[in-house]
């Protein structure tokens, strides 16, 4: 990597100042930045640390009822401590990597990265969860923008997630064989107003919601809804790994199998 | 009762107590007072031409002593292959020259461009960023019937692409023609045997030093064998005469064959320490080491199996395409030849045989031997026709084999070996009983019940190992002898330090070998250690590949302990007042027949060192003895293998339920370890069928460079092995009967993984015959939905 300061600022406020400074960049979990910049393949002037800022840590019940995780929270946490308030988000989180992945992972550095193949990203937009940052709250219908983007401004942090308990739900990844991010991975949460189906690892664009597997759920909540629904495969991911007609047929295979271990 | 110390014990690996407490002294842990770093700079496209290279910037920048080219690597010769073949009409292969530093042109990605040599690895790599590179990029060939039909040329200076056209045994092709002709059924198969990256733990480093005081050069590499490095480098490439050169191979993080190999790295950090008159070290990352170690396997092959209405096999004929990458390295050539035609035969009495090679190059990373080298490809191509035509003729493939098992031995194939014992009936009736396969049925009818599709696959594999016997490899094309070496040091106490030629990197020779000594001559195995790895310490030695160690260095050490033994039983007559002929060694003590007197190993050794009372007139103090031995034949392990797989119809997604492997090594020394090596071969070949595949692009870019896409198996892939080695028929023509156990799993597991999935889908109703390897999900959902 090339030589860069680092800081470890213990508020967001602070971080958020240091975040002004020319290229500098914020380092969360690092398991996306560090290899990149092992790469060469980035060189900002500073890394901002997240680490050290409490306030972005650990997990609580809102007063509505949701799971509130600091942005800053590790899978290896949220897999422990989520497990009693909304266990299909904990179980994703605890096959999230290995566990020096989850370890070091977080939620925000997660959602911000945006990776097509993560989970977190299909967590959070199957929860319809809100991305609270220092600067406004966004909803996660609006915050993923295709492949690797948000709608993040330039410098702004993920302090908190919001996800509204389902009444049920579950989580089927297919890995990739070689780096076990999803070839396919389908959330799947059912809620008093309907049924949301969040797909990650098929599509070009990167997470998205199968609209006509979420009808036909919200009407009948079982595998057998989804008999006659497929995903075009145009647009799909296609690699050595899968082609993007498998890659649309696994959508099926694995939001059935979310609905049955689910329901 | 199992014995707990010599051979035939499970003694613990005595070496694991440093690996497993990080005590090992790898090349990396290596670090020389002064030492500097290189990086450096790999070609990022497949072909070009080099129009020029500035270095001016790079070589101002901080830290910086020297920045290397091509150019500086003009005097020196090129790096050399081991192994000249020669083609079907007699000609001698197309050798092209392979330089340290890519000089002129680039042949692949990876290819190393320039060299940066800096007081920090940092400095270097900011240095070489600063290096400009006029190229004019080439159209690259990366498919191998692309580059045999012609076009775009790897090399401006060869006829074509094609190193050598290869016919075996050339003069039984019209009786193999013919034969094929003849018969009531032949089964044919197009496959393609993957190329892998063989991915040792530790990747490759070099450490070069230069001392002006006595004008010796060291390099500390991470090699499989530190002699063949000696020999290759300072002869061929950089003309250092041996008494001048030392290399060192210290622990080694496994090796599978790519660290046999003289690599660009070692002759370049020993040169540059002169130049610089600095330690230079090269440690590889990962990155690099998917574009710069040699890969394995990667052929394409049609056979052809001929049958009579009996269906016994008449003939088999194929026709390969070896892929040898850009260059040939050290033993690229030998190993679709005399590594694979030989053993086409497999277990099985095929009268007629014809093996066509056409090997070839490309613009991609050479390739050479990967753990089994030649033999998986040979085993794969047998295994896998043989069980199609069961499948079209509608008969058992385990009763199809054992109606063509070779019965009789010695037993001379059409492809040139002898293959001296064995017993195959044998191993198959032993792996029925330990993979249970009277009990299929119901296991099918259970994962059926879920849902799931289950097959059953079963294959035989033989090999050739102990490689090999000097004048038949010379005849063969072998530019070395292939022998090997030990010493067998006793000290004045009656401790033994054996110098051994073979080079331990995770097959436990340093508790497998002392286990030996420790039988012959009944002291404590901790009485004994071995030495290996450094070319100032060991007499002579070819190294470990081919399961070689215990078969040829192994004998060599029975050899020179048997002179030790002599001289010792000399020193006890003299001691004991005898005759020579009457003394007997058991158990650590020599006495005289037929009488109660004795003396122990260790008043005999004391004697060697301490010779007051002793028959110097006769004999020499001291208790050392070095012999080489040269093996009389290859060595013919063989076994049966059984997997047992379920496949998701919904995903393709194949999981292995059980693997059952009946080898015959002859006799083991070591069964714990022999298991081992088993299991990590089984896991290597599980690998290769279900999910390794180094895989280009169109451009010569490699897409599968790191472990985000090249799919290592791992240990939740894997089931729990049922491995079996009761079966033993001992080699007939080493000192220990024993045939080498290194790389059986590898050859043996593949076919029966790929006919486990085809059995699983025919039972689902599928009409798929075969698919290529690696069976990953997705080629295995479109093989069912194609069907």
């Amino acid at each position: 990597m090339y030589a860069f300061e680092i800081e470890r600022p213990s508020t967001i406020a602070d971080a958020v100042a240091a975040l002004q400074a020319e290229d500098a960049q914020a380092l969360s979990g690092g398991q996306t930045l560090i290899p990149t910049l092992k790469a060469r393949l980035a060189m900002p002037s500073a890394l901002i640390s997240l680490s050290g800022i409490g306030e972005m840590q650990g997990l609580c019940m809102s007063d509505d009822g949701a799971l509130c995780i600091g942005g800053g929270t590790t899978h290896a946490t949220v897999a422990s401590e989520a497990a009693a308030h909304y266990p299909a988000l904990a179980a994703m989180a605890s096959h999230i990597g290995d566990p020096a992945v989850r370890n070091r992972g977080t939620i925000g550095g997660s959602l911000a990265n945006n990776d097509p193949s993560a989970c977190y990203p299909a967590g959070a937009l199957g929860s319809g969860a809100t991305i609270i940052t220092n600067a406004r709250e966004i909803a996660a219908d609006d915050f993923f923008d295709g492949m690797f983007t948000t709608v993040l401004d330039e410098g702004e942090l993920i302090t908190e997630v919001r996800l509204p308990i389902p009444q049920a739900a579950n989580y089927q990844k297919f890995v990739q064989p070689a780096s076990r991010f999803a070839l396919v991975g389908v959330f799947v949460a059912k809620y008093a107003d309907g049924v949301r189906v969040a797909v990650t690892g098929a599509s070009e664009e990167g997470v998205f919601r199968w609209s006509e597997a979420e009808a036909a759920l919200s009407a009948d909540f079982s595998a057998s809804a989804l008999d006659g629904l497929s995903v075009p495969a145009d647009g799909m991911i296609a690699d050595l790994h899968g082609s993007a007609a498998y890659r649309a047929h696994l959508v099926g295979v694995m939001t059935g199998r979310a609905v049955a271990a689910a329901s | 009762m199992p014995k707990d110390s010599g051979i035939g014990a499970s003694s613990k690996r005595r070496e694991d107590v440093r690996f497993l407490t990080g005590a090992g002294n790898y090349t990396d842990d290596i670090n020389i007072y002064g030492q500097t770093y290189v990086h450096f700079l790999r070609a990022d496209v497949a072909h070009a031409t080099i129009n020029a290279i500035d270095t001016s910037a790079a070589a101002a920048m901080p830290g910086v002593l020297q920045v290397f080219t091509g150019a500086d690597f003009e005097p020196v010769g090129g790096i050399p292959c081991g192994w000249q073949v020669t083609d079907r009409h007699g000609e001698p292969m197309q050798e092209p020259k392979h330089p340290v530093i890519a000089h002129g042109k680039i042949r692949h990605v990876g290819e190393i461009v320039a060299a940066v040599v800096a007081e920090s690895l940092a400095e270097a790599r900011d240095a070489a960023e600063e290096i400009e590179l006029n190229l004019t990029e080439l159209s690259a060939v990366v498919d191998m019937k692309d580059a045999a039909a012609g076009g775009t040329k790897v090399h401006d200076d060869l006829t074509s692409n094609v190193c050598y056209d290869w016919g075996f045994v050339e003069e039984n092709k019209g009786a193999v023609d013919e034969a094929i002709k003849n018969a009531a059924h032949v089964t044919t198969l197009e496959l393609v045997n993957n190329r892998l990256v063989a991915n040792p733990m530790e990747p490759r480093v070099a450490v070069g030093e230069y001392s002006r005081a006595d004008d010796m050069h060291t390099l500390h590499t991470t090699s499989q064998n530190p002699h063949v490095i000696r020999l290759l480098m300072g002869a061929f490439v950089l003309s250092i005469p041996e008494h001048k050169l030392r290399v060192v191979a210290p622990d080694v993080g496994g090796g599978f064959g790519t660290k046999i190999f003289h690599y660009a790295e070692e002759a370049f950090c020993t040169f540059a320490a002169k130049a610089v008159n600095r330690p230079v070290k090269w440690t590889s990352t990962r990155s690099e080491a998917f574009m710069s170690d040699a890969h394995g396997r990667d052929h394409v092959t049609k056979i052809e199996l001929a049958l009579d209405a009996d269906n016994n096999f008449t003939a088999l004929r194929t026709e390969t395409y070896a892929n040898m990458g850009a260059y040939l390295s050290t033993f690229a050539s030998s190993v679709p030849t005399w590594l694979h035609g030989t053993l086409m035969a497999g277990n099985y009495k095929t009268p007629n045989i014809y093996v066509n090679v056409k090997a070839v190059f490309t613009n991609t990373v050479p390739v050479d031997a990967y753990r089994g080298a030649g033999r998986p490809e040979a085993t794969f191509q047998i295994e896998r026709v043989i069980d199609m035509a069961a499948r079209e003729l509608g008969v058992d493939p385990i009763a199809l084999r054992r109606q063509n098992f070779v019965t009789e031995f010695p037993y001379a194939t059409p492809v040139a070996v002898e293959y001296d014992i064995g017993d195959y009936e044998a191993t198959m009736a032993k792996l029925e009983e330990i993979a249970d396969i009277g009990g299929f049925a119901a296991r099918r009818a259970e994962s059926e019940a879920r849902g799931k599709m289950r097959g059953l696959g079963v294959n035989c594999y033989i090999e050739a190992c102990g490689i090999a016997p000097s004048n038949l490899v010379g005849q063969l094309g072998a530019r070395a002898g292939l022998y090997d070496a030990a010493t067998v040091r006793v000290n004045a106490t009656g401790s033994i330090s054996v110098m051994v030629g073979a080079h331990s990197h995770g097959q436990g020779h340093e508790t497998s070998f002392p286990q030996v000594i420790s039988e012959m001559i009944g002291i404590p195995e901790d009485q004994i250690d071995i030495v290996h790895g450094d070319t100032s310490k060991i007499p002579f030695g070819m190294g470990t590949y081919g399961s070689r160690s215990l078969a040829v260095c192994g004998s060599a050490m029975v050899r020179a302990a048997e002179k030790v033994i002599d001289k010792a039983k000399k020193i006890a007559a003299h001691l004991l007042e005898a005759s020579d002929a009457d003394i007997e060694l058991k158990d650590g003590q020599f006495s005289v027949a037929g009488t109660d007197k004795s003396v122990a190993w260790g008043d005999v050794t004391l004697a060697a060192y301490v010779p007051h009372n002793y028959p110097l007139e006769d004999i020499e103090p001291g208790l050392e003895e070095t012999a080489f031995y040269d093996p009389a034949n290859f060595t013919y392990p063989a076994g049966a293998y059984a997997c047992e797989v379920e496949v998701d119809p919904e995903t393709g997604k194949v999981t292995i339920e059980r693997f059952a492997a009946a080898d015959d090594f002859g006799n083991v020394i070591n069964p714990m370890i022999v298991s081992g090596q088993v299991h990590g071969g089984i896991a290597q070949g599980i690998g290769q069928a279900l999910m390794e595949n180094c895989s280009y692009d169109e451009n010569g870019q490699l897409i599968s460079g790191s472990y985000m896409d090249y799919t290592m198996p791992r240990a939740d892939d894997l089931p729990f092995y049922d491995v079996d080695h009761s079966c033993q028929t001992p080699c007939t023509h080493n000192p220990l009967g024993v045939k080498g156990c290194g790389e059986a799993g590898a050859i043996g597991s593949p076919p029966s993984v790929v006919n486990a999935v085809i059995d699983a889908l025919q039972s689902g109703g599928k009409d798929v015959t075969h698919i290529d390897m690696p069976l990953t999900p997705t080629r295995v959902w479109d093989a069912m939905n194609n069907a």
